[in-house]
């Protein structure tokens, strides 16, 4: 039954793409030395759709989107190259002015800590209002009113009441919903959700994925999740991304990533989670050593010296992406054509989980 | 692991008076017993109270009531000048590797810090024995001469467990050890933490929020709620079987990494949010939030009853 429901999506022809970004490279300028936090990035996502970044930390996941809103802060950040195109416009030659008019207004984002993302000293309604009143023509009063309709639309009880209250009256979950109306408030086309149940505890985490699904089904938003939580992924997004030392080394559709993952890290990173579903106490596979620095990021692969399978190439030259299926694409050697030796067992098409 | 008793804790209590006339109630009436060479795990959700029970045990706090027994001695009411025996006995593995380590002592300071407070090695033996600690916890002794900032968060939480050994302790209390790292990393961390448990046989005390990974390294899961222990079990029974609702909800909504099983299953969805710890309301705890809520769980207090071996649980519907 599931396994119908995820191949429709395979065999779906591409549609247009709302946001796309392509060799997308940016560093920042430390003391130490320059770091090159992404480099060469390169995703898309459909109108309407709903794509996952997955990614540990250091990996470039929350730079990338902080340039798509052009947030990054310059200097230190410089972007170095690359082009970032939303609904038809080149994000990154438009002017200070009219970039603020697609902030908030056509992409809306949250960020993973709301209480620094939320103004102590403002009302919640009043928060809402601003966004509102900075991108429409509306009165205060019509402002305030459209306030209290989003934080009904995001399931706050009492949201008169609610409306008038400063944040630190807000609980952790309440303040992540406020936020979701904040970010919600002047009906974007984008949605970007940079690790939004990260702070919260699992029960919370489940009551705000529940309404991040129910939001995008009735409003039809397209959502972009960034996150480290491959369980979080599962429950949300059709298509996936996975980051590695500011690259993408592999994406595709959910059922493509989970059940027949063709990157090493990707594999590893799966099975390195505990399951509740699996029996206790086995060893984890764990991923030895640890993620390059990015001062000097290497020359080949980044993921090479802690890969099982790294091979000689590996260590000179980086992988481009290579066409797995049609969703399904990754950056490793293993699956070059050139590469005479036999595919790992667990990397092979359906020599994963899928029977 | 025997049937010996390596930490029993009969009603203990922590309050921390907050404001003038307000009581919070961080552990209440809480009992539970770690055998000698056990993983105990303790899961919840914030402010359940897990952390105050681990430092409560640990007489980093001083409890309100109860009674802590340690290796058969009653160690509630010692003062702290009688506890080195004990200190040298139990550590503890915190959760903020950045913090809980002296950015101005070197790692090999840092480690023979506990030799020289029970004054254990000195000279040549007690560099050998840092750099048997080191290199047991998988880093290298050269290690030794550097500081923490030079470390990544996995190295740190490695040079924490490497004190926490220093004195060869019996009992370990780590409270949230993985929590701030990488997955990729919470695997090795979690993959040493199990051998080093099982080749030293040390009882240990598991405390986390992480319900899959709580599962994975203990032998038994106590499930707390608003300072109390809702459900204690074996690990495997209490995912095959859990009975309490607040235990069935925490499990429903842990997310698994599978979108078949993700997407199809049912969830219990919990309305509110946890109520806070100050003076909370008669009877049960969870009975605000419970979709099985009866009349009689809103006035009295269930208490812990063994449905099977090991496995009790707190609620009236049993």
């Amino acid at each position: 039954m599931e396994q119908k429901v995820v191949k429709r999506e395979l065999e779906e022809p591409a549609t247009d793409q709302l946001l796309s970004i392509e060799d997308l490279q940016v560093s920042f300028h430390t003391y130490a030395g320059e770091v090159h936090a992404v480099r060469g990035v390169t995703y898309s996502v459909e109108q309407g759709g709903s794509l996952a970044v997955v990614g540990e930390s250091g990996c470039g996941k929350t730079v990338t989107v902080q340039a798509v809103m052009r947030l990054t802060p310059i200097p230190p950040g410089e972007i170095k190259g690359g082009k970032i195109i939303f609904n038809g416009k080149d994000i990154l030659s438009l002017t200070e002015r009219e970039m603020q008019s697609i902030r908030g207004k056509e992409i809306g984002m949250i960020f993973q800590d709301p209480m620094t993302g939320l103004n102590p000293t403002m009302t919640v309604g009043n928060q809402i209002a601003e966004a509102i009143i900075k991108h429409q023509r509306v009165s205060k009063h019509e402002a305030m009113e459209r306030a209290i309709e989003m934080l009904n639309l995001v399931e706050i009880p009492n949201p008169r009441v609610r409306a008038s209250q400063y944040p630190h009256q807000f609980s952790g979950g309440m303040r992540q919903r406020a936020m979701i109306a904040i970010a919600l408030a002047c009906a974007p086309v984008l949605l970007i959700a940079d690790e939004p149940t990260t702070s919260l505890d699992v029960t919370i985490q489940s009551q705000i994925l529940d309404l991040l699904q129910n939001l995008q089904d009735r409003l039809g938003m397209t959502i972009v999740l960034i996150t480290h939580n491959l369980g979080v992924v599962a429950r949300l997004a059709r298509n996936l991304v996975v980051m590695y030392a500011g690259k993408v080394v592999e994406r595709g559709t959910s059922w493509d990533i989970f059940y027949e993952p063709a990157h090493p890290y990707t594999e590893a990173l799966l099975q390195a989670v505990p399951r509740l579903d699996r029996p206790s106490r086995m060893e984890l596979a764990s991923i030895p050593g640890a993620p390059p620095d990015l001062f000097e990021p290497p020359q080949g692969c980044a993921f090479a010296p802690r890969c099982n399978y790294c091979m000689k190439i590996c260590m000179e030259y980086d992988a481009t992406p290579i066409k797995v299926s049609d969703s399904h694409h990754v950056s490793c050697w293993l699956h070059h054509e050139a590469n005479p030796n036999p595919l790992p067992k667990e990397l092979q098409k359906g020599g994963g989980k899928r029977d | 692991m025997t049937d010996q008793i390596a930490l029993k804790v009969d009603n203990l209590k922590k309050y921390f008076r907050v404001e003038k006339r307000k009581i919070l109630k961080a552990v209440d009436d809480v009992s539970f017993e770690v055998r000698k060479g056990e993983v105990l795990g303790i899961v919840g959700e914030s402010g359940c109270g897990k952390t105050t029970v681990g430092r409560t045990v640990a007489r980093l706090y001083e409890p309100t009531d109860g009674r802590i027994i340690f290796d058969g001695q009653d160690i509630t009411d010692t003062p702290e000048k009688d506890l080195l025996w004990f200190r040298r006995k139990l550590q503890m593995i915190f959760q903020d590797p950045y913090a809980s380590l002296d950015p101005r002592m070197t790692v090999g300071e840092i480690v023979g810090e506990p030799l020289d407070v029970h004054g254990l090695a000195s000279g040549q033996e007690r560099t050998d024995k840092i750099h048997y600690l080191l290199e047991i916890v998988g880093l290298s002794r050269e290690h030794a001469n550097r500081f923490p900032h030079e470390f990544s968060g996995g190295q740190r939480q490695r040079i924490g467990i490497a004190r926490a050994l220093a004195v060869d302790p019996e009992f370990i209390i780590a409270d949230e050890p993985i929590s701030s790292l990488d997955v990729s990393i919470q695997a090795q961390v979690v993959n040493l933490l199990t051998k080093l448990q099982e080749e030293r046989d040390l009882s240990f005390m598991f405390i986390a929020h992480d319900l899959s990974m709580v599962r994975h390294i203990s032998h038994r899961v106590a499930v707390m709620y608003l300072g109390k222990i809702a459900e204690i079990a074996p690990s495997e029974r209490i995912y095959e079987w859990p009975l309490h609702p607040y235990t069935k909800a925490l499990m429903s909504a842990n997310p698994i990494p599978d979108p078949v099983i993700e997407t199809s299953r049912t969830r219990i969805s919990l309305p509110g949010e946890v109520p806070s710890p100050i003076n909370p309301p008669p009877g049960c705890r969870f009975a605000g939030r419970c979709p099985q809520v009866h009349d009689r769980c809103k006035e009295e207090d269930p208490y812990l009853k063994e449905i099977e071996r090991d496995h009790w649980v707190s609620c009236f519907l049993y």
